[in-house]
């Protein structure tokens, strides 16, 4: 403790003695899940796939916290202060819709072929060459991404608390290598569980202080108006047209960039939050656990949305967008959420408040690390370096790989330290490879006479197809116009239309290549592509147990807050 | 192996016992300077109390007793 307080510096809040108790247990409790579960990763099976004998409950909050990481917390925080309630489609029509198919539609075919991957995935279905490309774009993307958690994690806690921004980076990084590099997947899922129920205990108190504060719902709309514009309260109203809405977008958009095809890219085929559902036990279990995930998900605004809106109406200073912040020194968009905390917490409820941040920032960058270790092992090393290694070497590879990835991503979060804007960086990187990868995947499960070179060739054209775009709206910044579809667009809408746009590519690719090449063999296709699959019945059990009936509650709920918040 | 319904339990239980000691202790002795905004809810004491039982009963149900599922 004396050494925490040697790196203080100044801070937005205080920490008292019970505050660093339970931050300092957090880190003993995670750390002693580690060492319990070494033990018991000594296998392949075991190490990369959580010996797959997770339930759904326990795979479906995993899944969910998975993405519970930096970008949820602090980001979408920031989001609602800067763009209103419009940031809540990124939790409902953003993911629920994509949420579901996974379950009902996809987990079939990733829970029946057994593979470790999704690139595993795209080997048995188009070849190593498709395998190769997006592991390596995948390993890209996680590492960076964990860099992303790791740099907004160490700035989280040095405004707020003050620490030695190297500090922060360093600690979580080693707790993470060591938890992971102990206990493997099966200890990322522990502690992702757990930091699933901090969040929630630590977080859901400012909505609820909040909400007293500002006199309820209708009261907090009030104020809204009056001190930012009506806009903000609405979900759909004001996406007609680009200039009627804070984030410059259409809602074609929000309907077919972001919930067709960058959501559904996402949840689907992003190995991050798949291999959660991979390590489910049966097939029962792998189908509810996106389902249960997606009930969650649908609250998770109310934690992370509705501070954002709360600062807007309660707050007396005014946020800035990042750039702006050391010109004014004023706080930015995305410190709303600590300022939140800061205002209602006091002493303990404070501690569990950064304890809640912190373990989602650690969650997210144990994710990254154990799916990066997972296809590095098994999409890079084993098919292209040593094929002939024992199950017991796999396992040391993949604990030194989570060693060495850790510090691939402390490398990572100094460089990231040089992006103006954490958000749109990674948006951009979700842009770059997620959306044609969805389109390939779903082609390959759908589409019979998609052929091995098509996959292949289509998910490359894709993925430079959106690069290209993001180049070219980077060196004329005028070229937005063309790739979103109108002048008065901004930077989130470009995304949405730039993994739209990549999507088409990859699809249309894939389809004229595969027509162009000789069909692959039917007997191949079993176990990987609808009409050539007999897909796995749930088991006899009654109709309240079975993944379709939750689908249609959750499906029903989704459409009632859609049209409430309209 | 022990349940992670378990760990989550310890965790929720340490916690809420903190936050629960340190909201009593301030109901006992309030601070000169108040520093957040609804302080006289006492936010601490009932959800730091709230925490606790819910902890309690995770260590209690899900206690290692030879073979849980994770």
């Amino acid at each position: 403790m004396r050494l925490l307080a040697t790196l203080v510096t100044g801070t937005l809040v205080h920490l008292s003695a019970v505050d660093y108790a339970i931050v300092v247990f957090y880190f003993a409790l995670v750390l002693a899940i580690g060492w319990y579960l070494k033990g018991k990763a000594n296998t392949g099976e075991d190490f990369f796939m959580a010996g797959r004998e997770m339930t759904a409950w326990v795979a479906g909050l995993s899944f969910l916290s998975a993405n519970l990481g930096a970008l949820e917390l602090m980001g979408w925080a920031g989001s609602a202060y800067q763009y209103g309630i419009l940031a809540t489609h990124w939790y409902w029509i953003g993911a629920i819709p994509a949420m579901l198919f996974l379950a009902l539609v996809m987990m079939p075919f990733y829970y029946i072929s057994k593979t470790h991957s999704v690139p595993g995935y795209l080997k048995l279905r188009f070849g190593e060459p498709s395998r190769a490309l997006s592991a390596v774009s995948f390993a890209f993307m996680t590492v960076l991404m964990s860099g992303v958690n790791m740099f907004a994690m160490a700035k989280v806690m040095q405004i707020v608390l003050g620490w030695d921004i190297n500090f922060s980076i360093w600690v979580s990084s080693l707790t993470v290598a060591i938890y992971v590099s102990l206990g493997g997947l099966r200890s990322a899922i522990f502690n992702e569980v757990l930091q699933f129920f901090l969040i929630w205990a630590g977080a859901l108190l400012v909505p609820i202080l909040g909400l007293y504060e500002a006199g309820g719902w209708g009261n907090l709309k009030i104020q809204i108006a009056q001190r930012a514009s009506e806009q903000y309260v609405h979900l759909w109203s004001g996406l007609g047209h680009f200039s009627t809405n804070p984030m410059g977008i259409h809602w074609t958009g929000i309907v077919f960039g972001l919930g067709a095809v960058l959501s559904m890219g996402y949840w689907t085929t992003d190995f991050l939050v798949v291999q959660r559902i991979l390590a489910a036990k049966d097939i029962r279990s792998a189908e509810m656990a996106p389902i249960i995930g997606a009930g969650f998900k649908m609250m998770v605004p109310l934690i992370v949305i509705l501070p954002g809106l709360l600062g807007l109406a309660v707050l007396p200073m005014k946020l800035v967008p990042e750039s702006m912040v050391a010109t004014t020194g004023a706080h930015s968009y995305n410190d709303v959420l600590p300022l939140m905390l800061a205002r209602y917490c006091g002493p303990g409820l404070l501690g569990l408040g950064i304890t809640a941040l912190i373990a989602g920032f650690m969650s997210g960058m144990a994710g990254n690390v154990s799916a990066f270790t997972t296809v590095w092992t098994y999409d890079l090393y084993r098919p292209l370096i040593n094929s002939k290694g024992t199950d017991h070497h796999y396992v040391n590879m993949g604990r030194w790989t989570t060693i060495v990835g850790v510090l691939i991503s402390v490398g990572t979060a100094y460089l990231v330290m040089q992006f103006a804007s954490i958000m749109d960086y990674v948006q951009a990187l979700f842009s770059f490879f997620i959306a044609p990868l969805f389109g390939t995947v779903i082609l390959g499960m759908l589409w019979k006479r998609a052929t091995g070179p098509g996959g292949f060739w289509g998910l490359l054209c894709g993925t430079l197809s959106s690069i290209s775009m993001w180049a070219w709206v980077k060196v004329d910044p005028t070229a937005l116009r063309y790739v979103a579809l109108s002048p008065d667009a901004k930077a989130l809408a470009q995304d949405m239309y730039q993994a739209l746009w990549s999507f088409i590519v990859c699809v249309t690719v894939t389809v004229v290549v595969s027509y162009a090449t000789k069909p692959m063999p039917h007997a191949g296709l079993a176990g990987l592509v609808y009409g050539e699959t007999e897909i796995p019945a749930v088991g006899d059990v009654p109709f309240y147990e079975k993944p379709l009936f939750w689908a249609a509650v959750v499906v029903a709920v989704f459409v009632i807050l859609n049209i409430i918040f309209w | 192996m022990i349940s992670i319904w378990f760990f989550i339990g310890i965790s929720l239980l340490v916690n809420g016992a903190l936050i629960l000691a340190a909201g009593i202790y301030q109901l006992l002795d309030p601070p000169a300077e108040i520093t957040i905004v609804l302080y006289s809810a006492h936010a601490n004491v009932w959800w730091g109390a709230i925490l606790f039982a819910i902890g309690l009963i995770y260590c209690l149900y899900f206690r290692p007793r030879g073979s849980h599922s994770p």
